[in-house]
Order: structure tokens, then C-alpha cells, then sequence
């Protein structure tokens, strides 16, 4: 057991000088993953905000053929513009988000009591622009269903013959829920920042260590291999574990001053759930860092190692997209496999939902399990001669 | 006292090491002499356990290799082929780590450290990080690290190679120190008169056999010859992988 501290202490002291790493470690992972985020999502939801309230710009062909609709639109705080040249070339080129056009019998149609058509131009594959294409829509639409009431009663006809099925949406979703699809990448990134927390020490203590020449005279020492593994382990995933918790807490500080409640969501960002994820992320730390080392002491030199945890960086990315490409209902297997479990829990804690202390303990020990069980392969790995020997 | 009995090794098809048995004594230098490629490190890799042999036994002090890998390494100080030190670590904590590994406590350490940096004069580079030492320092402080829990049995795979000639005979003087304090010192090397000066005993390797194992004198009288060099050539049948 002291030999196993003497391996932890000295990589933690070793890797502390080392600038790059500590920077790694202690800044960039666990900061700029959560703090970009957040940014992105201040943005995206002041934007759409923004968006709501202000007047929107319509170019419009042919506004002198309908001089009411023109009107009825100004009422509803859109501007009026001149259209360019090539309405279509104009949507299809980002010059412009939609352009109105209307024809020139459209007057002659809505006198004869015939539906009158107008040309709404857009381009569906721009996101950008659907807030206010669907703005407009609703207002044109309002519009027609309004004339057309006023039709119905000038005939001496009740309004709501044409309207035989009226739909009232009740949304089910609360505050909370709502929010989660935007934070579905949000597990992501602290699984992100426990891999980069780790992998400088994963490479450092196994590949690096060969490399350097240093791996041999180090086990001509009277301590088993799988002591030194384990010291090695340790302060991988310490150093991963700090990256992790930093990611937590600063992501906890950040989300206090995400905009949610403009939007009429709710976060549960606060003690709770950094405790929650916190514990959920540890077994997880451990099974990355154990995974890294294995992948590390495959490698021949410092850069193969690079190499392969460049891909295996690739594999927590795996049940997130799968979970958001495939949004399955969650059940309780998916606690069971490491990954996805922690994936399905903290964007659950993230919306107040609750996780059962039987599917909590679960996620645990299934992941655990799997550190477990990865870390006696690396043992086996540490075991054979050919791990030692450097040229 | 290290003793090795009918050792084979082979990688896939290749056999490294087939047959080779000796003995090197306490208070006296024994030296692995071998063109290279005749196996000397894997021979030298089995004594200190990183590899297990195919067949064969290591004794050291009585201990068997094969049975308690972790005491015949408390007994014996290894200055490997490989000597890569921890650059962001200073010469002085690169010592006390291994001294921690090999369980000493926190006095007997910086005792040990104290001499064995005294006694090859590196007090100017001791606290210093290895990051840009020489080869000479690089091996002075490799060595320190491998005797800091003062074993009685020393192994040295090819001590000199990379030295320069002032830190050669440093190294030399510091062997026969080894050995007047009666250690069991086992070294390798392809010099030879790095051996003929150093040796009391010369165990010749040759594609993986020991084809010599007398003193100097005696393998002299034995091939006729009036050099250890010719000697050398006429034992192993070549001038293959031999330098002066």
C-alpha cells in the first residue's frame, strides 16, 4: 500500500510541474467546454428573443394589389419593404429570409369572393430564417380566417360552420422539460472534460514512460506491477476527477446567469445537482482513466498514444448522439450500461426529474464494475514482458 | 552471489539465450563480455526478473528468481539498458523515489543519497532537474538511484557505453570501490579492455552460450595467446561486433 502512494505522489508532484498538463488539467478542460455552453446558449436564446419582440422586415412584391392585407400586416408590427429584383435568387442566396409576393389578381379574386393566393418565398433548410417565416404565416393566416368570420356573418352564417374541429393544445412539458433538449450535450461535456483531465497522465505514465526509458529501471524495483498500475491509476484519475469537479462547479456558476426564465424554463443547477453528478461521474472517471491507460500501453511511443486516444475520445460521443437522434424513453437498463447511464441521469437531475436511489446505485456499480473489469486487463497487460522494454 | 543455471530464452523463432550458466562471486567483478546481439542483456534482463526464462534458474544469495522475483530484486542494484531518468524531477528526487520503492525509511534515505552522491561526485548537479543533463550525469544519477538501498549484488548492463574518457575511468574507480566493499558485481560490456582492466573473472558469451568463464590469466594460457583481444577473437571464432 506505501509503495502504491509513493507511485501516486510522485506522478501527481512530477505532472504538477508540467505546465502544459496543469493548464490542461486545471483551465481549458474543465472551463471552456461548460463557459462555450453557456455562450452559446445566452446567444441562441437572446436571439430568438429578440426576434419575438421586434418588427419584422417583409419584402413584398406587388403590395399595390392588396392594400388592406398591407395594412392589416403594418398592425402587426411588420415593416413593409421593397423586394429585390429576383425574389427567389434573393432567398436562395441568404440576401434576404422570405419575400411575399402577390400577384396581380389577387384583386380580382378577393373581390369575386374566390381564394385569393399570395407567395410566401422561403428557404425551409435555413433555421435561421424560420422564426419569422412562421411569424408571418401566422399573421397571414389570422388574416384569412378573420375576413373569411366576417364573410360567414355578412351571408348570415354562424363563423363556426367552416370550423367544425377546433384543437386546444394543452403542452405537458413543464418548465424544466422544455430546457432539457438544450442541454442533452450537456453530460457530454463533463465525460469530455474527465477524458482530458486524464489523458496527459494516461500517456505521461505508461507510453511516455517507455518512451523516456524510464519504465524499465522502474520495475527492477521490489514492488509488484500491479502496485505500480494502481499508483498510476490513482493519479490519472485524481487529476480527471479535479478536472470533472471544476467543469461541475464552474458550469454550476454559469448556469445561474443563463437567461432560462425569459424563456419560461427552469434549471435545477445548484447544490443538488452537482452533488448528484458528481457521484454519478466518479465510477465513470475511473473507467476513462483505466480505458486510457489501456489504450496507452499499447503504444509503442508518446504519439501512438496520442493516436489512440484521439479515437477512443470518439466513444462517449456514442450514446449521446443515439440518444438524441433517437430520443427513446428512458428505462431502467439504460443505468446499467456505463456512458449512457450517466448520460440518462444527469440530464434527468438537470430537469428536476427524479432518478430512483436503486437506478442512482445501478449506474454506479454497473460502471464500477466495468472499471473493474478493464483495469484487471490492464494488469494482464502490465504483467507481460514485452510492456518494459523500450527498444 | 549470483548464480545462473542452463538459462534459455527464445523470442518466436530467435533463441536469444541457450544455455548459459555461471557464477559471479561476492568481492569480486565479473564481466559479461560479448560481441553484441550474443544475448548479454537478455541474460542480464532474466537475472533481475523482467523477463522470466524458458527454462533455467536464477539464484541470488540463495533466493530463487523464479519464486520470489520481488526479493532477489531487494538484493540486487540494476543499472540498466535503459536509463531514462524523470526530467521534472531533480537528481536528489529521482533517488529518494526509488529509495521509497525499495521501502527505506525517510533517515536512511537522505543518508544513503548523501554518500552515494559524494562518492560519485555529483553534489553540483544534486538538486538540479535531470532536464538537460549529460550522459555522463544522467548515468551517475542512474546508478545512485539503483544503490540507494545498498544491495549486496550490483548488475550494470554496459556501464560505459555513451562516457566520455574522464567519466570511463570514474566509473571504473567507482566498480572497484563495489567491489573492496564485497559486493557482487555482474557488469556487460563488448570492450574489452574495459574487462581486461576491471575483471576477476570473464564469462564469454557467444549467440546466446557461454563459450569462456575463467580469470583473465587462465583464458590467456588456455587459447595460447599473448593478448585478451586475440584471446577473445579466437573464443568466439569472429571478429564480429568487437571493439577495442
Amino acid at each position: 500500500m506505501k509503495s502504491l502512494f509513493t507511485v501516486f505522489w510522485k506522478e501527481i508532484r512530477e505532472n504538477l510541474r508540467d505546465r502544459r498538463t496543469v493548464m490542461n488539467t486545471l483551465l481549458t478542460g474543465p472551463l471552456f467546454a461548460p463557459l462555450v455552453f453557456v455562450l452559446i446558449i445566452n446567444t441562441a436564446v437572446t436571439r430568438e428573443l429578440d426576434k419575438a419582440e421586434l418588427p419584422l422586415d417583409v419584402p413584398v412584391v406587388g403590395a399595390e394589389y392588396a392594400p388592406n392585407l398591407i395594412a392589416a400586416l403594418k398592425q402587426q408590427n411588420l415593416r413593409i419593404k421593397d423586394a429585390p429584383a429576383d425574389p427567389e435568387r434573393a432567398v436562395r442566396e441568404q440576401d434576404a429570409d422570405l419575400v411575399l409576393r402577390i400577384p396581380k389578381d389577387y384583386a380580382e379574386a378577393w373581390r369575386k369572393g374566390e381564394s385569393a393566393q399570395v407567395e410566401l418565398i422561403f428557404d425551409a433548410s435555413q433555421r435561421d430564417a424560420q422564426g419569422s417565416v412562421s411569424r408571418l404565416q401566422r399573421v397571414l393566416d389570422a388574416y384569412g380566417q378573420r375576413t373569411g368570420a366576417l364573410r360567414m356573418i355578412a351571408r348570415g352564417l354562424a363563423p363556426d360552420l367552416t370550423r367544425p374541429l377546433v384543437v386546444a393544445a394543452r403542452d405537458q412539458s413543464t418548465a424544466q422539460n422544455r430546457s432539457s433538449t438544450l442541454f442533452g450535450m450537456l453530460p457530454y461535456f463533463f465525460i469530455l472534460g474527465g477524458f482530458i483531465g486524464g489523458m496527459a497522465l494516461a500517456i505521461d505514465t505508461t507510453a511516455g514512460e517507455r518512451e523516456r526509458q524510464s519504465l524499465e529501471p522502474l520495475l527492477v524495483n521490489p514492488v509488484s506491477r500491479g502496485r505500480i498500475l494502481a499508483g498510476k491509476l490513482a493519479a490519472t484519475s485524481l487529476f480527471a476527477f479535479v478536472t470533472v469537479l471544476l467543469s461541475i462547479v464552474a458550469f454550476s456558476i454559469a448556469g445561474q446567469f443563463l437567461p432560462t426564465e425569459k424563456l419560461g424554463m427552469a434549471l435545477d443547477i445548484g447544490v443538488r445537482f452537482a452533488a448528484l453528478t458528481l457521484f454519478v461521474m466518479l465510477p465513470l472517471v475511473l473507467l476513462l482513466a483505466t480505458l486510457q491507460t489501456l489504450a496507452a500501453a499499447f503504444a509503442k511511443s508518446f504519439r501512438e498514444a496520442q493516436t489512440y486516444l484521439s479515437l477512443l475520445m470518439f466513444v462517449p460521443v456514442i450514446p449521446t448522439l443515439m440518444l438524441s437522434v433517437f430520443p427513446i424513453k428512458t428505462q431502467t437498463w439504460m443505468y446499467a450500461v456505463p456512458l449512457m447511464s450517466q448520460q440518462v441521469a444527469i440530464t434527468r437531475f438537470l430537469r428536476g426529474d427524479t432518478v430512483t436511489a436503486q437506478q442512482l446505485g445501478l449506474c454506479f456499480v454497473c460502471t464500477a464494475v466495468a472499471a473493474l473489469i478493464v483495469y484487471l486487463i490492464t494488469a494482464r497487460i502490465y504483467d507481460s514482458e514485452r510492456l518494459a522494454i523500450s527498444a | 552471489m549470483i548464480e545462473v543455471r542452463d538459462l534459455h530464452k527464445s523470442f518466436g523463432a530467435v533463441k536469444a539465450v541457450d544455455g548459459v550458466s555461471f557464477a559471479a562471486r561476492d568481492g569480486e567483478i565479473t564481466g559479461l563480455l560479448g560481441p553484441n546481439g550474443a544475448g548479454k542483456t537478455t541474460t542480464l534482463r532474466m537475472l533481475y526478473t523482467l523477463m522470466r526464462p524458458d527454462t533455467g534458474a536464477v539464484r541470488v544469495d540463495g533466493i530463487d528468481a523464479a519464486a520470489d522475483p520481488l526479493g532477489v530484486r531487494r538484493r540486487l542494484g540494476v543499472l540498466p539498458d535503459a536509463r531514462g531518468l524523470y526530467k521534472r524531477l531533480s537528481a536528489r528526487e529521482n533517488i529518494d523515489y526509488f529509495g521509497r520503492l525499495q521501502g527505506l525509511d525517510a533517515a536512511t534515505r537522505r543518508r544513503r543519497a548523501d554518500e552515494l552522491i559524494e562518492a560519485l561526485e555529483m553534489a553540483d548537479i544534486a538538486e538540479r532537474r535531470t532536464e538537460g543533463f549529460s550522459q555522463g550525469q544522467r548515468v551517475k544519477t542512474a546508478i545512485a538511484r539503483a544503490l540507494i538501498h545498498d544491495p549486496k549484488n550490483v548488475i550494470l548492463d554496459e556501464p560505459t557505453n555513451g562516457l566520455d574518457v574522464m567519466a570511463t575511468r570514474a566509473m571504473r574507480t567507482f566498480m572497484r570501490r563495489l567491489k573492496d566493499e564485497g559486493r557482487c558485481v555482474l557488469f556487460s560490456s563488448h570492450i574489452m579492455q574495459e574487462v581486461a582492466a576491471l575483471c576477476d573473472r570473464i564469462v564469454v558469451i557467444a549467440r546466446g552460450r557461454v563459450v569462456a568463464d575463467e580469470s583473465p590469466a587462465q583464458l590467456l594460457a588456455q587459447t595460447g595467446q599473448a593478448t585478451l583481444e586475440d584471446a577473445f577473437v579466437s573464443i568466439i571464432g569472429s571478429e564480429e561486433g568487437l571493439a577495442a
